[in-house]
C-alpha cells in the first residue's frame, strides 16, 4: 500500500520535540497554572518517555513543551555539562528538535538542571528547568498523598518544622543540606529537588523563570521572576548554606559551591567547582588554582606529593 | 448575665449517625461544662466511640447539632465552620487522647518534636524556647528529661500514653477528648496514669470526655457519666448516683457486672 510506504518513510522523524502537539498543550496548561500559583504543585499526565523514571523524564517534558527552534538548549548534571545524563538530554534534543546547544550559561535560553544552580546570575528571559524526583517536601513526614494536599491547602507547614527540630535535636544544627524546604511567596512550601542549600539563596528574586518537572510524581510546579523564595529555620537556629575551607583547585574560585574529587589510593583529593562552565569560564580569564596544570608546570610546588595531605 | 464559667462548653443535640441501615448512635443530647469531666460508658458497641468521632468532627454525623463555645465567649455549629476552622480548633483548643497511643503519636520523631509540634503548628519558631517547653511537659507526666531525644518506639505503653497526654495538654487546651485513655495497661500503671490525669485536669481546669467500658475508670476520673445502649443514652447523672443508685435495668446489669477482688 502506497499509505504504508509513505508512513514507512517517515518513520524516523518525529513530531518537533519529540511529544505531540496535544501534550505539550496539556503540559503548557500546567505551567501555566504553576506559574499563576508559585509554588503549587499542578498534577499533569506525564507520558512515557524513552528514558527510565528518576532520570529526568519530568524535566525533559518541560523542556519539550517550551522548547522552540530559536532556543539554545544547555543541560547540566550535578552542575556539569559533560556527564553522561546531560550529554544524552542535550543529544536527545538536537536530535528531535535540532536547536542550538551550548554549555555557556549565559548564552542559553532553556537550561535543564538535575541538582544545580548555575554559579553565574540567571538573566531575565532565561529558563531554568529542574529534574526532580520526590516533588513532595512533606513526603517523608507524612506519608498520605489525600493528608499532604489538605495541609498544603490550609497551609498547615508545622510539621515541616518537626523536622528542622529533628536535626537541631539529633546533629546541634540543621543538618539537611539539600532539598532544603523553602517557603514560596509567602505561601506554599516548596521542594527545591536535590540541590544543595548553597543554592537556594539563589533562588530567591531570582530574574530567570523556574520550572520543576516530576515525571514519575506527575507533578509541575514554578517560582515565576521575582518571587520572594526564603528558606526555613528557627529563630534561634537561622538557616546558613554550606562554606569551603578552600578554594577550588582549578581556577581558584571561593564563594562557590565545590566537589570533592578522589586522585588518588593514598587520600589524595582536590575540591573543584561543580559548575563546570563556571570553572572553564575562570580559566580562560587567567584565574589559577592549587592544581591548575600550567602552574604545576611553571615549578610552583611540587602538586602530586601535595595532594596526600 | 451568666458567667462564662456556668454556660454550656459543648452542646450537643439530636445527634444521630448511621452506617447505611446500621445505628451508629441515635438522637443523643447532652452538655458539657467548662471544668468538668464527662464520662461515657456502655459496653462495646453501644456506640460510645461513634458519638466520641462525631462530637470531636473525626467523623460527620448523619443529623443533628454539635456546637462549642469559642474563646471569644460565641457558641459556633462545629459542622458549618470551614475545615480549617476546625483543624485549628483541634490542635489548639482541643486535645485527643487516643486509646493506641501509636495512632496519637509520630512514633518515627522524638518525643520532644512530638511535644513540639503543636507549638510549631501555631507559629513557634525558636527552638530554645520550644525544647523548654518541652522538658517542662515531660516532666509534668513524669517522663525523665533525659528522654526528650528518644522516639516513642523505645517507650513503654504506659509512656507512650503520658507522652500522648502531655503531646495534647501543650497548648493549653479547654477540652479534651479521651478514648479508653488506659485500655491495654495493666493495673498499676494504670492507677498511676488515672493519679495523673485526675491531677492535670485539676490543675488545668479542662473539661474532658472519656470515652471508657471500665466504671472504675469513670468513678475515679469523671463528675457525670452517659450510660449507652444500642446507640441510645439510657441514663445520665452525676457518676456517684448513676453506680450507687442505678435506675434503668441495663446500667443496673452494668454496675452488678463489675468483678469483686
Amino acid at each position: 500500500m502506497s499509505a504504508a510506504a509513505a508512513l514507512g518513510e517517515d518513520l524516523a522523524t518525529y513530531n518537533f520535540a519529540y511529544l505531540d502537539e496535544q501534550t505539550k498543550r496539556m503540559i503548557r496548561r500546567a505551567i501555566l497554572k504553576a506559574i499563576a500559583i508559585p509554588g503549587y504543585q499542578v498534577p499533569f499526565a506525564s507520558r512515557e518517555m524513552p528514558m527510565p523514571y528518576g532520570w529526568g523524564t519530568g524535566g525533559v517534558q518541560v523542556t519539550a513543551s517550551i522548547i522552540g527552534p530559536q532556543d539554545v538548549l544547555k543541560v547540566i548534571d550535578q552542575g556539569a555539562d559533560d556527564t553522561t545524563n546531560a550529554v544524552s538530554i542535550r543529544a536527545f534534543f538536537q536530535k528531535v528538535a535540532s536547536v542550538a546547544v551550548t554549555t555557556k550559561t549565559r548564552e542559553a535560553t532553556i537550561i535543564q538542571t538535575r541538582h544545580r544552580i548555575p554559579e553565574e546570575k540567571l538573566q531575565a528571559g532565561q529558563v531554568l528547568v529542574y529534574q526532580v524526583p520526590i516533588p513532595e517536601p512533606l513526603r517523608f513526614l507524612e506519608p498520605r498523598e489525600t493528608e499532604t494536599r489538605k495541609m498544603h491547602a490550609l497551609e498547615e507547614y508545622g510539621l515541616m518544622h518537626v523536622k528542622l527540630y529533628e536535626d537541631i535535636a539529633r546533629h546541634g544544627h540543621i543538618a539537611t543540606t539539600y532539598a532544603y524546604p523553602v517557603l514560596v511567596a509567602g505561601r506554599y512550601v516548596m521542594d527545591p529537588s536535590p540541590t544543595p542549600k548553597f543554592d537556594n539563596p539563589k533562588m530567591d528574586m531570582s530574574d530567570a523563570l523556574q520550572l520543576f518537572g516530576a515525571g514519575r510524581e506527575k507533578r509541575i510546579y514554578a517560582i515565576p521572576p521575582h518571587t520572594r523564595v526564603v528558606s526555613l529555620d528557627f529563630e534561634d537556629h537561622p538557616f546558613e548554606i554550606q562554606t569551603f575551607d578552600e578554594p577550588c583547585a582549578l581556577c581558584g574560585a571561593e564563594g562557590v559551591y565545590l566537589d570533592e574529587v578522589i586522585l588518588d589510593d593514598r587520600g589524595g583529593r582536590m575540591f573543584v567547582c561543580s559548575d563546570t562552565d563556571h570553572c572553564e569560564d575562570r580559566r580562560a580569564a587567567g584565574h589559577r588554582g592549587r592544581l591548575s596544570p600550567d602552574e604545576a608546570y611553571a615549578g610552583h610546588g611540587q602538586v602530586q606529593e601535595d595532594t596526600g595531605r | 448575665m451568666m458567667r462564662l464559667q456556668e454556660m454550656p462548653l459543648l452542646s450537643v443535640e439530636g445527634l444521630s449517625r448511621y452506617y447505611g441501615e446500621r445505628v451508629g448512635c441515635r438522637d443523643v443530647s447532652f452538655e458539657v461544662y467548662p471544668g468538668e469531666v464527662l464520662a461515657i460508658v456502655g459496653e462495646s458497641g453501644s456506640g460510645k466511640t461513634t458519638l466520641l468521632n462525631c462530637i470531636s468532627t473525626r467523623l460527620e454525623p448523619s443529623t443533628g447539632s454539635v456546637s462549642y463555645r469559642m474563646r471569644d465567649g460565641a457558641m459556633r455549629d462545629l459542622y458549618r465552620m470551614s475545615e480549617a476552622e476546625r483543624r485549628l480548633l483541634m490542635r489548639t483548643d482541643w486535645g485527643f487522647v487516643h486509646q493506641n497511643p501509636a495512632d496519637g503519636l509520630r512514633m518515627t520523631v522524638s518525643a520532644g518534636a512530638n511535644v513540639g509540634e503543636r507549638l510549631m503548628a501555631v507559629g513557634e519558631r525558636h527552638y530554645g524556647r520550644i525544647r523548654d517547653t518541652a522538658t517542662h511537659w515531660l516532666s509534668r507526666v513524669e517522663i525523665a528529661e533525659d528522654r526528650i531525644d528518644d522516639q516513642p518506639r523505645a517507650f513503654s505503653g504506659g509512656m507512650r500514653q503520658r507522652l500522648q497526654i502531655a503531646r495534647n495538654l501543650v497548648t493549653g487546651p479547654r477540652l479534651v477528648f479521651m478514648d479508653e485513655p488506659t485500655g491495654g495497661l495493666d493495673v498499676s500503671v494504670q492507677a498511676r496514669l488515672l493519679d495523673l490525669l485526675r491531677g492535670l485536669v485539676n490543675d488545668l481546669g479542662l473539661a474532658a470526655i472519656v470515652v471508657t467500658h471500665d466504671l472504675a475508670v469513670a468513678r475515679l476520673l469523671s463528675h457525670r457519666m452517659i450510660v449507652m445502649k444500642d446507640g441510645r443514652v439510657v441514663e445520665e447523672g452525676l457518676t456517684d448516683r448513676v453506680l450507687d443508685d442505678p435506675q434503668a435495668p441495663y446500667t443496673q446489669l452494668l454496675v452488678s457486672s463489675i468483678l469483686q477482688v
